[in-house]
């Protein structure tokens, strides 16, 4: 019996997808509270996705995040985290600074806290996760 | 004899190795040359200069900030490597055996033509 004909293992993982995508978007944002971050919750997200490709196909995958989706949001990643970092040097600081530079960093232990810390995160866990996954979807579509 | 020098270096090698690892420092001891300066600036300032609660966070996206873009950075060149290499015929890049099969550099960019050398 052929992968994409278990009916149970569709059901179950159509299920389970979005709570593992929940979870990978709660391991970025609160990666500045808790252990995690960018690149762990970013993996997690990925993780998702190729559990999709697998139950599914890596065609039905392909149609969720085509090549051309997955480089541009590759490169929006890399570019947003740039541009964060540019913003430093507008104002007058160093390239990537933080606090220094008068962003208010919040209360500690709050969601919103941290300054460009959480948008940092998100920006490396777009990136990590389309990363991951075109690399699988490039990989399955060889053969 | 041509078993002898793998087993030999691999021996030699890791004596090396092991010797080098009895000079570490003992983990955790208060005089190791990690406990500097810097380690007690992230972490007795570390939530008032970052406002984050999570050190490791702290380092690597504000302290070390420039370090986690090498890291996206790395991870943009690799995954362009890998897709440069495997979508050889998306890019126009047409093989030697598929020219050899009359395939003409119009046929490098369909997405159909699944040959690749």
């Amino acid at each position: 019996m052929r992968m994409q004909e278990i009916l149970i293992l569709k059901i179950v993982v159509r299920f389970v997808i979005p709570f593992i995508q929940v979870y990978g978007f709660y391991v970025i944002t609160a990666g500045h509270l808790s252990p995690g971050g960018g690149f762990a919750g970013g993996t997690i997200v990925a993780a998702s996705m190729v559990l999709y490709a697998l139950t599914f196909d890596a065609s039905q995958g392909l149609e969720k995040l085509s090549h051309e989706r997955a480089s541009l949001f590759e490169s929006l990643g890399a570019i947003w985290y740039v541009a964060l970092g540019l913003l430093g040097i507008m104002v007058g600081g160093n390239f990537l600074t933080n606090g220094q530079i008068g962003i208010p960093l919040g209360t500690p232990g709050y969601l919103i806290s941290g300054g460009l810390i959480p948008l940092l995160s998100f920006g490396i866990g777009i990136k990590v996760a389309v990363t991951v996954v075109s690399l699988y979807y490039s990989l399955v579509e060889e053969d | 004899m041509r078993q002898i020098i793998p087993v030999f270096l691999t021996l030699v090698l890791g004596i090396a190795l092991l010797l080098v690892v009895a000079e570490m420092p003992t983990f955790g001891d208060i005089n190791n040359p990690a406990h500097n300066v810097v380690s007690e600036r992230y972490i007795n300032q570390g939530v008032r200069e970052t406002g984050a609660q999570n050190i490791v966070t702290a380092i690597i996206t504000d302290y070390r900030a420039y370090d986690t873009l090498g890291e996206v950075t790395v991870l943009f060149a690799a995954i362009a490597a890998v897709l440069t290499v495997l979508n050889r015929l998306r890019l126009g890049v047409i093989c030697p055996e598929d020219r050899e099969r009359g395939l003409t550099d119009e046929d490098a960019g369909d997405p159909d033509s699944k040959d690749s050398c």
